[in-house]
């Protein structure tokens, strides 16, 4: 019995990874067949893994690694240029280092007008950095739009959190 | 190997058919109505001989196809089967005030397979309008289903219906995102794809094998082409920087993307299987949200190089884009109805966003929502409704609305968001 039980959850099993049941169409009468397109076959993504980093990148001035934007606009503020300068030193006596700049905004707008509001917000950190000697072969500038919000808030507090560009070295994306 | 009561085949097909029914009941998009048309046409649908016997639904199919559209009203056509051979008895039917009547027979042929038959009459004409006869495996048969509904829409309504149409979403639980093909009515949802980064954008190729759209699933937003038949997954661009906006050309050739591998977004096309992009936009800001025009001649975009977002148009061959939309400090995501006549976008009014319908020849802009959280406006292959995703009590829904915004519809799952709707073409 437990046999037939397994036969069934395998049966099961199968039935749904392969979608419902069809039979192929055949023209044998005057009736029209209505065309099979049930079968939409079903794939799982992976996701990438992060690796270690130095102390020098997870301690002191350089794990500071955010960078926030007022609302509509993507130029970075006096009070984050020393954060970026800092990151660009690093990386400009450390060539082996890569950085990856992720833009973000709040939810509220076209989920790609965000995506292209997010990458010239890490954009201007990109250019920051090559303007103070980082090469540009060791950073890009993506945008998350507002897909991945830090903060997950429907209010002011939340949305002036996810106004931000992160700074992502090597091993972290 | 032979399963105690039953031929292996036939319990196959009998615990194929429970498992269908249990996993489209726990993932089906629920759609009620919540707005119909000020002048519906009164239709009965008769029960088609044969179906009780056969323990199919197949009217409850297309009763509930016509009464979503919210273009008909439903006459009670009692419990009584009635086959499309039967004579007719206008004179009872114009009493219960039915204008048109369906009437038809469901029986399974020696291969196992299910045919409808039907016909559908003119009550006050007294006349026969034509009638179909459609096979379908027994799983299918809510699919012959929607083709009776579509032959009756056609019929009464004299364009074609969208009944046997399906819809793409992205369906997100937790940090659970799934890209999910569901039947215009909701039911029969299947995943085609799992992933924990999201998914944004899907875009129908023009034939439906097919569905463009931004995944995240490597921590930058990539572009894959996916082939819904066998899941076979290709990145059409996955360039330094962001990839994103997928559109395809009318004739499936082309896809209009926007890459920022040259500083911020703009717009390029490239070839439906990749290739080479080729630039299309050139401006100091933004350009996103590339959409043909039906023709194809024409990319409809949302640009800020004016100073805030607003919607812009240029050939594909290339040349200066002219903007289209004036009012409002920020216009985006449109997108052109399928008979080139008008544009939908969202626009922001006192800082809700809303759906807009312009027509294109006047420029006059219609409002057609008021949720204040409308995103990603999707046509209907027939032009008249547009399906969005909108937030309803913290939850992201789906909402449909006719372009004369009469008949509206509300999409929604029992857990979770909805979100980012891409209503496909006309089957082939």
């Amino acid at each position: 019995m437990k046999k037939i039980v397994f036969r069934i959850f395998v049966a099961l099993a199968a039935l749904t990874l392969a979608g419902c049941p069809t039979a192929p169409p055949r023209q044998e009468t005057d009736a029209a067949p209505v065309e099979e397109r049930g079968g939409v076959a079903r794939v799982d993504t992976d996701g990438v893994d992060s690796g270690n980093l130095p102390d020098i990148l997870t301690k002191g001035a350089l794990s500071k690694r955010s960078v926030y934007f007022a609302l509509d606009r993507y130029d970075i503020e006096e009070g984050y240029r020393d954060l970026v300068a800092a990151h660009a030193r690093f990386l400009a006596e450390n060539r082996g280092f890569k950085v990856l700049i992720q833009g973000n905004t709040d939810e509220r707008g076209s989920r790609e007008y965000n995506l292209s509001l997010g990458q010239k917000r890490a954009e201007a950190v990109r250019q920051m950095l090559l303007l103070l000697g980082v090469q540009e072969a060791q950073v890009e500038a993506v945008s998350l739009g507002e897909e991945k919000p830090r903060a997950e808030g429907h209010n002011e507090t939340a949305w002036a959190e996810n106004r931000r560009a992160d700074i992502l070295y090597s091993g972290e994306f | 190997m032979k399963f105690p009561c039953f031929s292996n085949r036939f319990a196959r097909l009998l615990l194929g058919g429970w498992l269908c029914w249990s996993v489209v009941a726990e993932a089906q998009l629920a759609i009620e109505i919540t707005g119909a048309g000020a002048n519906r046409i009164p239709v009965a649908i008769a029960n088609f001989v044969g179906e009780a016997q056969s323990g199919q639904a197949l009217t409850a199919v297309v009763k509930g196809d016509l009464e979503r559209s919210g273009l008909f009203s439903l006459v009670n056509a009692g419990n009584e089967a009635v086959s499309e051979t039967a004579a007719v008895d206008y004179g009872g039917w114009k009493l219960l005030g039915a204008d048109a009547l369906a009437a038809g027979s469901l029986r399974r042929n020696t291969d196992g397979r299910m045919e409808a038959r039907f016909r559908l009459y003119d009550i006050n004409r007294q006349g026969n309008l034509g009638g179909a006869a459609y096979l379908a495996a027994p799983p299918q048969l809510r699919a012959a289903g929607h083709r009776i509904a579509d032959y009756i829409y056609e019929k009464l309504t004299g364009e074609k219906g969208v009944f046997s149409t399906r819809i793409a979403y992205v369906h997100k639980t937790g940090g659970r995102y799934e890209l999910r093909i569901a039947d215009s009515d909701g039911q029969n949802a299947q995943t085609a794809l799992v992933s924990r980064e999201p998914i944004i954008s899907p875009a129908w190729s023009p034939d439906g094998a097919r569905i463009a759209y931004v995944s995240f699933e490597n921590k930058k937003p990539i572009i894959f082409v996916h082939s819904l038949a066998t899941g076979a997954r290709q990145v059409i661009a996955n360039f330094k920087g962001s990839n994103s906006a997928p559109a395809w050309s009318p004739d499936g050739r082309r896809l209009a993307i926007v890459l920022t591998r040259d500083g911020n977004s703009q717009i390029y096309t490239i070839g439906a299987n990749g290739g080479a992009p080729v630039r299309l936009t050139s401006s100091a800001g933004i350009d996103t949200e590339p959409q043909f025009s039906a023709d194809g001649a024409q990319i409809y975009f949302t640009s800020d190089r004016g100073g805030s977002p607003q919607i812009y148009r240029v050939a594909v061959a290339g040349g200066v884009a002219e903007r289209i939309t004036f009012e409002s400090n920020y216009n985006v995501s449109p997108h052109p109805s399928p008979d080139g006549r008008n544009m939908a976008f969202i626009t922001r009014q006192d800082g809700r966003f809303q759906l807009a319908l312009m027509d294109l020849q006047s420029r006059q802009v219609q409002m057609l929502s008021d949720f204040g959280r409308d995103e990603s406006p999707s046509f209907a292959p027939n032009g008249r409704m547009i399906v969005l995703a909108t937030e309803v009590n913290g939850r992201g829904i789906l909402s449909a609305v006719s372009t004369d915004g009469s008949i509206r519809q509300r999409l929604s799952v029992p857990v979770g968001d909805v979100r980012e709707p891409a209503w496909g073409p006309f089957p082939r």
